[in-house]
């Protein structure tokens, strides 16, 4: 049953130095006050799962918080490009950080695997690129028609986080709006944290809300507006300006580091 | 764009959004990521084809967004969508099997094969610049119906030789599509701002792009200069008909709200 915990202590307890850890939701329900509080806590040589990095994991390579990125699109979406993560590849700035890429159907299907405890993924992909030569992918032969087909490993990350709108006092969670992989991400995880706008006495059921029942999981906390500068459907809106006013902060080196000191790193409760 | 807007006169980059909307006209629905590909096909229904139904990687099925989006999943898509799906529904569903019929698509370079990168530029393990990635690419050309790429004609992005195929086109032989089970057509058009280049198969080998549309204005020559192959030309290619004033007000309101 998950314990309604704080966020500071969910993260002290479950998130630990050098874990694969993946931070879902894809474009909506960023879990960005989870990442903040993962950085305030110090926690160094991650191997970061996500499929879009976001500013998020931008600002976690930045700070220097991974040794490793798997990843399936690494841009500011709508924007442009991730100046931390480019430069994290590009320059090894702050620190060189090996990367495993996939596409977008790859890592969905390698968290559905890992989601269904099973090891590896079937799927149609990957086909005719020059992906093949360097991710973590394999040719298998269909059983029954012969049909080679891609095999991707299953995603296990140590902990899984993500953010949702509401859960009740047992921990059972619900979230609405695009869905993204966050179902998948919980489920393919040793550990999971959710974070949560608010805290209700039940919940009602929403169109294409998509419940996780809080035994499945091992810790909510609040934090009302936790997905901030990206959103959570029918309480807070994508801040679209912050995207772009991060696109030129994060070009430079000092900018960035001097920008994250005072609004993410300062011990402040948020 | 840097051109200015003659009220009467479409930009460049205003044509090349209009000319992507009509290749939009019969379709039934378009796979798109945002930026311009989102903008020609809100346009394609607000004058073409009001019934197009719009699919966004975040699993928006159906969305009827009234502003351009800036991210593929902005709040509008998912209200306004007639479903709202998973991703790992969205490509095992969706695309994979082929129920999108067109895909627009963008590239840092695409070449004569139209075949795509956009991954980096240089070296895979030192890369002079480093690009996003594939995102839902690979699968999207390969399974969408047809493919529309949409690119500005530069020797930059036109190029003889990728510096990492992220996405399949055309391959380097007759028939790759078909030997890697691909069930799309691939790349039907390639709209820039200078014309449309259209795959043809003159001499058995893979499907080659060929210019056969010039927008006004535009010499082929100049386009020959744009690419940095020796880009096969049509034996007469068609001019672009020019924007019509109810394709320019409405993609000028659209850019507008």
């Amino acid at each position: 049953m998950a314990e309604i915990t704080t966020l500071p202590e969910a993260v002290a307890e479950l998130v630990h130095d050098g874990d694969a850890l993946a931070l879902e939701g894809f474009t909506h329900l960023i879990p960005f006050a989870a990442g903040h509080e993962v950085l305030r806590q110090g926690r160094s040589e991650l191997e970061l799962v996500r499929m879009t990095p976001d500013i998020l994991y931008d600002q976690m390579i930045g700070m220097g918080a991974a040794r490793r990125l798997v990843f399936s699109y690494g841009g500011n979406p709508g924007v442009g490009s991730l100046h931390r993560f480019r430069d994290a590849i590009e320059h090894g700035w702050p620190r060189p950080i090996e990367i495993e890429e996939h596409s977008h159907a790859g890592m969905a299907n390698r968290y559905a695997a890992g989601a269904a405890r099973m090891p590896f993924a079937v799927m149609r992909g990957y086909a005719g690129t020059d992906l093949r030569e360097r991710t973590n992918v394999k040719e298998i032969v269909c059983p029954f028609t012969g049909e080679r087909l891609a095999a991707v490993p299953a995603l296990r990350p140590d902990v899984s986080i993500v953010h949702a709108q509401e859960a009740d006092r047992d921990g059972n969670v619900q979230l609405w709006g695009i869905p993204g992989v966050q179902k998948e991400a919980v489920l393919c995880a040793d550990r999971s944290l959710v974070t949560v706008e608010r805290i209700v006495e039940a919940l009602e059921p929403r169109p294409g809300g998509v419940v996780i029942p809080g035994w499945v999981i091992d810790a909510v906390a609040e934090a009302p507006g936790g997905s901030l500068p990206s959103y959570a459907a029918g309480i807070t809106t994508r801040d679209n300006d912050f995207y772009r006013f991060w696109d030129t902060l994060s070009r430079d080196r000092d900018a960035f580091t001097a920008w994250m000191n005072e609004h993410v790193m300062a011990p402040v409760a948020r | 764009m840097t051109q200015t807007s003659d009220p009467a006169q479409a930009t460049t980059g205003e044509l090349q959004t209009i000319v992507a909307a009509r290749l939009l006209t019969g379709a039934r629905s378009v796979f798109i990521g945002v930026g311009r590909p989102s903008t020609a096909a809100l346009l394609a229904r607000m004058v073409h084809n009001p019934d197009l139904v719009l699919v966004y990687e975040s699993g928006t099925i159906g969305a009827k967004p009234y502003h351009i989006p800036l991210s593929i999943g902005d709040g509008e898509l998912a209200e306004t969508a007639d479903a709202v799906v998973s991703v790992p529904e969205m490509f095992n569903y969706w695309i994979g099997t082929g129920r999108v019929q067109v895909a627009f698509l963008g590239a840092a370079q695409v070449d004569r094969h139209g075949n795509l990168n956009s991954t980096v530029i240089g070296d895979y393990d030192h890369p002079r610049t480093r690009l996003p990635g594939a995102g839902g690419a690979p699968e999207i050309a390969s399974f969408c119906q047809e493919v529309v790429v949409i690119a500005p004609h530069s020797p930059r992005t036109f190029v003889e030789r990728l510096d990492f195929r992220t996405t399949a086109g055309f391959g380097d032989d007759a028939g790759d599509r078909e030997r890697w089970g691909f069930t799309g057509r691939g790349p039907t058009a390639v709209v820039t701002d200078l014309g449309v280049l259209t795959p043809e198969q003159p001499d058995g080998g893979a499907a080659e792009l060929t210019l056969t549309q010039l927008h006004p204005g535009v010499e082929v020559e100049q386009v020959r200069e744009a690419t940095g192959w020796d880009l096969r030309v049509a034996g007469d290619p068609v001019r672009t008909p020019p924007a019509t004033e109810q394709e320019l007000s409405a993609l000028r309101e659209l850019l507008n709200r």
